[in-house]
């Protein structure tokens, strides 16, 4: 019992907390914009492991860390437009259309990743973004260590959590997305393209899905390895169900879930020989298929989410 | 530019639709061998040749093709009802260790010929369990089956490797994390001798037949197929749909489960945690290369497996990652949906 109690205590396992989240807040994110006008993008699992690749590659070759998030940016935004193609003006299963992008996005990955650079025994490594202090604020006891020393693109995913609740709720573009991902009919009665919105929605979605992807190479670790994406893209389907399409939520639901998973690392240690540590492993899984069982009834899902809109047919 | 609906699909479109769709995904793929430094028709050479140049290559490329043939029609039976079960490949992982469980501890010593019908029909089970559970979450709290299923395949690939670390742990593989083997008699036979392929392969063929007959003739199959098309149609036409769901996701987990438990009493012996290289998922792309046609799959299968097969020796040859085995038959589900796409619809302007 007091072990747990200085498991929670450290703010060791605060700061991690936040390490944990920012891939899930980008991916979440993303994933919430292309849904908000009505696309899923299942996508999202390949589209990060190619951001991780591309990313890393282009730090390894040279490139600085921001322009290899902003690459990873751009990498995904061009599969997002692939995956828009084949849904928005192809109006094909979205389901299908994304598990192809996924397919292809993360062999692709590997195939492009062991082109440059060939098994070699230890992976090569690059220098990854730095912890920034915030000056005051880091400081502060616990709180400081936890929330304020953090890499710069943690900080960035939380503002663009904020920015897009700003904009999906208070501007005008917003308006438009959510009338898109409700009634695309309607929209369109109302001077709004639906294929022109779903377009950008899903292509700057993706692009964040690439940025969270990025994250994992070029913050969280310093190399890319194959599967090292694990499935959060697919936890990030799920924390969107989860955060009932509301990027606030999205950002509590992916910091609510790396506490769990940050917790349980921390647990395995006090635990070890005592469980399996695949036990532990299984939670974030368990937890992402608890959520959506839980929150699936109450969510308000986007009424035209997975409806293809072609003009004059119904 | 505008896309009508076709009114009717010419047959011929239909057949030559999937041979398109390949050609353009092998043309794609060309590029990226070139941007490799390869020579595309010399590479494109080496994976025929060492998918089928001698008999040995044969042989591996269909034991190769059966468990993707299984894992295609389980994703083609489930698909047709627009059932999205993606959690094939832990499904395959349960069935192969349930066999290895059962055949080690409770009914080793049972005559072969009583023996291997029940450890497949345990594999076939254990898929199913694993099935129902996003079914179930489906049909009680209405929850998307793909994010579940797919969630599935990590937790179960977990849980192998839990027990071949713990109680189906192997004493005498130097602590490699591997499951105890199945006893000998619970092997399939081969096929032919001398290699690796075995009557698993058979089974798989016959199997695709019976998915088809079943399909094609009876309620079940029409109902499952009414299911896809228009599940408030069919529900107004008198087809009760959860319990269709229910059978046809116990026949695309059986057939995963299957998949598992053949791969083990087929090939290996024992369950380890890459026993699969992703059979579950190629086995998606088989089922949409064979337009969700059962018999189609066993085709599908076999080109897959041609491109996984060769791409080994091409990699070794020439020097290109054997991920370009993985990318093309990605990219020929992408060429696939968009083939199909233009079987239904032109284009006007």
């Amino acid at each position: 019992m007091m072990q747990l109690f200085d498991i929670i205590a450290s703010a060791g396992l605060w700061a991690a907390i936040l390490r944990i989240a920012t891939p899930l807040i980008f991916g979440t994110l993303g994933a919430l914009l292309c849904e908000r006008a009505g696309v899923l993008n299942l996508g999202i699992e390949g589209i990060m492991t190619f951001g991780a690749m591309i990313g890393w590659i282009s730090v390894y070759h040279g490139a600085d860390l921001w322009t290899g998030l902003l690459i990873a940016a751009i990498a995904g935004g061009v599969f997002g437009l692939l995956h828009a193609g084949l849904t928005v003006t192809l109006g094909l299963s979205q389901h299908v259309a994304g598990l192809g992008v996924t397919l292809f996005a993360s062999s692709f990955s590997y195939y492009v990743f062991r082109l440059i650079v060939p098994l070699a025994n230890t992976p090569p490594t690059i220098v990854p973004f730095q912890p920034i202090a915030i000056p005051g604020l880091s400081t502060l006891p616990f709180i400081g260590p936890a929330f304020f020393t953090q890499t710069a693109p943690t900080y960035l995913a939380i503002l663009i959590a904020l920015l897009m609740a700003y904009i999906i709720f208070r501007t005008p573009v917003g308006l438009a997305i959510r009338m898109t991902g409700e009634n695309p009919h309607a929209a369109e009665a109302q001077g709004v393209n639906p294929m022109k919105v779903r377009y950008g929605a899903v292509v700057a979605g993706s692009a964040l899905m690439g940025m969270g992807g990025a994250f994992l190479t070029l913050s969280a670790f310093n190399s890319f390895f194959p599967t090292m994406v694990q499935g959060r893209g697919w936890i990030c389907i799920a924390l969107v169900v989860f955060a009932s399409w509301r990027p606030g939520r999205a950002l509590f639901g992916a910091l609510l879930f790396a506490f769990f998973d940050a917790f349980q690392l921390r647990l395995q240690t006090v635990l070890s020989g005592l469980v399996p540590y695949q036990l532990f492993l299984m939670t974030p899984y368990i937890l992402s298929i608890a959520a959506l069982a839980v929150m699936a009834r109450r969510a308000r899902v986007p009424q035209a989410l997975m409806q293809p809109y072609r003009r004059g047919e119904r | 530019m505008r896309f009508e609906r076709r009114e009717h699909r010419p047959l011929y479109l239909l057949i030559v639709t999937p041979v398109i769709a390949v050609i353009a995904a092998l043309a794609l793929a060309g590029i990226l061998i070139s941007i490799a430094g390869a020579p595309v028709l010399d590479a494109y050479w080496r994976i025929l040749t060492g998918a089928f140049g001698s008999r040995l290559s044969v042989t591996e490329t269909l034991t190769r093709a059966t468990p993707l043939m299984l894992t295609g029609l389980a994703a083609a039976v489930a698909f047709r009802a627009r059932l999205w079960n993606i959690g094939a490949e832990g499904q395959f992982y349960l069935g192969a260790i349930a066999v290895a469980a059962a055949s080690s501890k409770l009914l080793g010593n049972l005559p072969a010929p009583i023996l291997i019908p029940l450890l497949l029909l345990i594999g076939a089970i254990a898929g199913m369990v694993l099935i129902l559970v996003p079914l179930w979450l489906r049909l009680r709290f209405s929850v998307d089956e793909v994010v579940t299923s797919l969630l599935l395949n990590f937790i179960a690939v977990l849980f192998v490797s839990m027990l071949i670390d713990g109680v189906l742990k192997d004493p005498l593989a130097f602590g490699w994390p591997q499951s105890q083997s199945v006893s000998d008699h619970a092997m399939l036979p081969k096929l032919i001798a001398r290699s690796r392929l075995h009557i698993g392969f058979a089974i798989a063929i016959a199997l695709a037949l019976v998915v088809h007959l079943v399909q094609s003739r009876t309620v079940f199959g029409m109902q499952s197929r009414a299911a896809g098309l228009n599940p408030a149609g069919a529900v107004f036409a008198g087809v009760p749909l959860g319990r269709t769901l229910v059978k046809v996701a116990c026949l695309s987990g059986g057939l995963a489960g299957l998949a598992g438990a053949i791969e083990v009493m087929g090939v290996k012996g024992y369950v380890t945690t890459d026993l699969s290289p992703g059979f579950g998922y190629a086995g998606i792309v088989v089922a949409m290369l064979a337009n969700l046609n059962p018999l189609g799959v066993v085709f599908a299968a076999i080109f897959t497996a041609t491109m996984f097969v060769g791409a080994d020796g091409m990699s070794r040859g020439l020097g290109i990652p054997t991920y370009i085995a993985d990318v093309t038959v990605a990219l020929s589900l992408l060429t696939m949906l968009i083939a199909l796409f233009f079987t239904q619809y032109r284009i006007r302007r």
